[in-house]
Parts: structure tokens; C-alpha cells; sequence
């Protein structure tokens, strides 16, 4: 029976050193099966460490990884999972459908070629070298060596970059196709608005360490701020001064106020200016969300 | 239930194995055409040792029958040094350092699979060397041998390449990509001249012939030699038993690299 809070992979208080740089420092991380994960994090933040460790592509120092319940250098664990890495370093001399063919061998009961030819949107480069192919086109031909074997479980280390964005919406609609049917995933990213759209979970990353986690909602909320947005012709000195307000711009006749109380600056506004249209509220984003994080983590 | 089960398991089992050798199968296949369609790699790699040959061993040496034998049989081993050589070092220094054998870790290939398929390629290069070579001495060289002594010689020199195989292994485990060219160079000129296959120990200083036991090659021409009939007349045995050790030791030196590598 499949459980709901089936746990697939985690790190438990994981450290990584690599000479004198501490690049994972007692990471915890669970992956559930249907879920998407997202880390992120500025570079060298520890996203690929972490990642490398659920793989067992490293060991960490201190802590454990575990993948199904195994360590992730077992066969039995790998062959459950797919995955595509940052540098993927696929021979440039094999087509597309040589590499399909034997990524495919690997696993026990692979996906057709056909399914995943569909499935990445590389119908026409099967029989083309990979060398010959564009950054975007390498990128998909290795996300279908990635879901090829019928994985439970996904990594991607930065999926989507070097993609364009009718590629990307392909890949992320597929993504959400794989974790409808049960599939885990986990992706480092730098598109906050890749998160965004496919994580239903979140874990910040900074300097080797989860700064915050929780849902993508959570993650915003741990930002206050809002963006009050309006055409008036209060002056903004006069804005600014009020309490609660962050900060005040003034663009032409249009003003945008950052508050961490938006309701007090709306009342304000609308009984000092009587006149005023367009208004507009808007709760800050995970990117807005994000850059704060780090930046109280810094 | 469980009987349906166990069957159920037992397919599984059974599948698991068909793909494994399915694996090694596509993996060498794979390699071949890799290479075929590398012929910067492939072409240099097939030339050198004739053509070193053909200057040094044949052009060279014009007056002895005994000088064109003694220098087939260690130009035979100086020729499957390289593909084995070349092929594991240069191979996997690159495709470690590129990701591709991380990648194929993951994926999970069957770890067996990637070596034997490249050492089949070895092989088959040590193959088409010793060939071109043969072709070359009993043509240009006067070389006359029984079909045994023929094929005994292509045996020797096809499966010479396993301990040139664990060696390239150990050095791609840890040189990086762009290095490892000038590193391999740097071990195999000096130990082809230092084992006495371009020129018998006994023309070379006393001290270089004492060194020779420290190098694969040299115990590896020994056995070529003895299949000639130009050996010291003694027991072929310590020198297959010096190539099995070295084989071993660098496979496992490798193998541990390797683990911490990726």
C-alpha cells in the first residue's frame, strides 16, 4: 500500500567539508513521495552538495543520507531514481537515441522509447548527435535520460537553465504530469518563479545551512510586506513619514509605497486624498521573500 | 498468494539479469561506435606503434634475422600499451571530470559494464596492432614463425593490455582531463625504453636492465620473448605472476580513487 506520508529520501543533520570550506553544516531534509522539493539558495549555497549526497555522489562527513530507507550507493536505491545534473558531460559522438537505448538497459522496467521521447519533446533529435545539439535541446534529451528508467523518485540541479520559456513550461507541465502519477521530486533552482510554480515545498539554503522551510505560502508570509500601489498627488515626503512605511517612490503621477502594514497606509490614503485611483495591493513574492531571508541570514 | 508472489519476484529477478547483460552488450557496442567516430583519438592511436616499427624496428635494423624477431616480439607489446594505456587514462580522466560517469553512476549503470566495455575496446585495438604489425615483419622483416608461435603472440599481446588497462585506470581515476595526456606520455615512452623494447637490455647501461623487473612492460615482453625463443631460459611463471600482482594492485588503488571521486 502506498501511504501518503511515504518518506523517499533524506538527509539527516548532513555535513559535507570540502578542504577547509564547510559546504553542508547539519542539513535536514525529507522528500515524500508525490512532493516537490525545492532548494534554493545563492550559489555556494550547499544546493548541489546537498543534492550530490542524496545521490551518493558524496558521502557526508557527519549525519546520514538515505534513500528508500537505504544507502543512495545501492543499486536497488538508484535504480528507482532518475536524475539530471548540472554538468552532465553526455558524450558528444552518441544520438540522442543511442543514449535513450542504453540509459534505458539500466533500469528494470524502463519507460518505451516512444513515452519518453513524448515526454521530453525530442521527437526529431533521436537520431541526431548530441554534440550537434543546442544547449536547450541537450538539456531535454538529458531530462529524458532522467525520467527514462520510470523513476519514483527526480532530482534536477538547475532543470530549466539554458532553456526558453515555451521549454520550460513543456518541462514543468511534465513535471507536474510525473508528480500527479506519485512521483518525488527535487530541483535546486535560481528561477524563483520556477519554485513557484512547481514546489509545494521549500527549503532556503545559505551558506551550508536551511535558513527556512515550509510551503510556498509559508515561505512568503515570513515576509510582511506588501506593495501599495496607487495614482495620487500626495507628496511622497509626506508618505514616507508616516509610520509602517518602508519606503516610497514616486514614478509620474503613480506611487508605490513598500508598508508592513498595508491596511494603516490604505486608510491613510484614502482619507488624505480623496481623489485618488488605481489603487492596488499586493503581498510581496517569494523572490521578494527570498532576498529577505537571505539577507537576515547574511 | 505467495506463490504468485515469488513468481512474481523470480520475473523480476530474471528480467533484472536479461537487461544487466543487455547493458554490457549496449555499453561495449556503445564504446565502439564512440571511438570509431572519435578519429583523432582512433587514428593516431592505430599509426604510432607501426610507424615507430617501421622506422626504428625495420628501417633500422636491416642486418639480423635475430635482431627482426627480438624487436617484432617487443614492438608487439610496445604497441597494445597504448590503446590500454590512452583509452583508460585519457577515457576516464575525461569522463569523470566532464560528469558523465557521475551521471552514469546515478543512472545506475552496472559498474562492471563501463570497464569491460573499454577494455574490450583495448582489446580490440591490441587486436589490429599486433596485426599490422605481424603483417609488417613477415613482409619487411623476414620474420618466419609457426602458426602457433603467430597466434601464441597475438594471444600474449591481446591480453597484455589488462595490466596497461588497471594502470590507465588508476591514472584517470585521479589526473584531470587536460594532464592526463602529457602524464601518460610521461610513463609509457620512458618505460617502453627502460623495459628494452626498442633496444635489448644488454646494449643499455647495467643499471637500467637491474630496473627493468620494476616495469610491467618489460615482464610482459619477457613472456613475448620466450614465445620466440629469444627469453633468458628461464620460467615464464614469475613474470606472469609479477603482471598479475601489478594488475591487481593498481585495480584496487583505482577503484578506491574512483569511489572517492564521484
Amino acid at each position: 500500500m502506498i501511504v501518503a506520508t511515504d518518506k523517499l529520501a533524506c538527509l539527516e543533520s548532513a555535513s559535507k567539508h570540502f578542504g577547509s570550506v564547510l559546504a553542508l553544516d547539519g542539513v535536514d531534509l525529507q522528500v515524500y513521495r508525490g512532493q516537490v522539493l525545492a532548494l534554493l539558495g545563492p550559489n555556494g549555497a550547499g544546493k548541489t552538495t546537498a543534492i550530490s549526497l542524496l545521490l551518493g555522489l558524496q558521502q557526508p562527513d557527519s549525519g546520514s543520507a538515505l534513500l528508500f530507507g537505504q544507502s543512495p550507493q545501492s543499486l536497488s536505491a538508484r535504480r528507482r531514481l532518475g536524475a539530471m545534473l548540472q554538468t552532465a558531460g553526455v558524450p558528444d559522438t552518441l544520438t540522442a537515441g543511442e543514449l535513450l537505448t542504453l540509459f534505458r538497459s539500466y533500469y528494470p522496467r524502463p519507460r518505451t522509447i516512444a513515452d519518453s521521447v513524448a515526454m521530453a519533446g525530442i521527437e526529431e533529435l533521436l537520431g541526431v548527435r548530441y554534440g550537434r545539439l543546442s544547449g536547450g535541446q541537450q538539456r531535454r534529451v538529458q531530462f529524458a535520460l532522467a525520467i527514462c528508467g520510470r523513476p519514483e523518485i527526480l532530482f534536477f540541479d538547475e532543470p530549466t537553465t539554458g532553456l526558453d520559456i515555451e521549454a520550460r513550461e513543456t518541462l514543468w507541465k511534465t513535471i507536474r504530469q510525473l508528480v500527479a502519477e506519485g512521483c518525488a521530486v527535487v530541483l535546486t533552482t535560481h528561477y524563483l518563479e520556477e519554485a513557484e510554480a512547481l514546489a509545494d515545498h521549500v527549503s532556503v539554503l545559505a551558506r551550508g545551512r536551511i535558513i527556512a522551510a515550509g510551503s510556498v505560502p509559508q515561505i512568503r508570509a515570513r515576509v510582511s510586506q506588501r506593495r501599495v500601489r496607487c495614482v495620487s498627488r500626495l507628496p511622497a515626503a509626506a508618505i514616507a513619514a508616516w509610520p509602517e512605511v518602508r519606503s516610497v517612490e514616486r514614478d509620474g503621477e503613480r506611487i508605490e509605497i513598500v508598508t508592513d502594514s498595508a491596511e494603516s497606509v490604505v486608510r491613510q490614503l484614502l482619507f488624505e486624498d480623496s481623489g485618488l485611483t488605481e489603487l492596488e495591493v499586493r503581498r510581496a513574492g517569494l523572490a521578494e521573500a527570498f532576498v529577505e531571508i537571505t539577507r537576515e541570514a547574511a | 498468494m505467495n506463490v504468485v508472489i515469488e513468481s512474481d519476484l523470480e520475473r523480476e529477478a530474471d528480467s533484472g539479469r536479461s537487461s544487466r547483460l543487455q547493458s554490457y552488450l549496449l555499453e561495449a557496442r556503445f564504446e565502439f561506435l564512440r571511438v570509431l567516430r572519435t578519429p583523432a583519438f582512433a587514428v593516431p592511436t592505430l599509426l604510432f606503434p607501426p610507424l615507430f616499427y617501421l622506422l626504428f624496428g625495420l628501417l633500422l635494423n636491416r642486418n639480423s634475422a635475430n635482431a627482426a624477431h627480438y624487436l617484432f616480439a617487443t614492438y608487439s607489446v610496445f604497441g597494445v600499451m597504448a590503446p590500454a594505456l590512452f583509452g583508460f587514462g585519457v577515457g576516464i580522466a575525461i569522463e569523470r571530470e566532464r560528469g558523465w560517469l557521475s551521471l552514469k553512476r546515478v543512472a545506475p549503470m552496472p559498474p562492471g559494464a563501463y570497464l569491460l566495455a573499454k577494455m574490450a575496446m583495448a582489446g580490440l585495438f591490441a587486436l589490429i596492432i599486433y596485426l599490422v604489425l605481424a603483417t609488417m615483419a613477415f613482409t619487411l622483416g623476414g620474420v618466419r614463425l609457426e602458426a602457433w608461435k603467430w597466434l601464441l603472440l597475438g594471444s600474449i599481446a591481446v591480453c597484455g593490455v589488462l595490466p596497461f588497462c588497471a594502470l590507465g585506470l588508476m591514472i584517470g581515476s585521479r589526473a584531470n582531463a587536460s594532464g592526463a595526456p602529457a602524464l601518460i606520455n610521461l610513463i609509457y615512452l620512458p618505460m617502453a625504453f627502460l623495459s628494452g623494447l626498442w633496444m635489448p637490455l644488454n646494449l643499455l647501461p647495467e643499471f637500467i636492465g637491474r630496473m627493468a623487473p620494476l616495469w610491467p612492460a618489460y615482464h610482459l615482453s619477457q613472456l613475448a620473448l620466450a614465445t620466440l625463443g629469444h627469453g633468458d631460459g628461464s620460467s615464464v611463471t614469475p613474470h606472469l605472476a609479477a603482471l598479475v600482482g601489478f594488475t591487481v594492485v593498481c585495480f584496487v588503488i583505482a577503484r578506491r580513487w574512483l569511489a572517492r571521486a564521484a
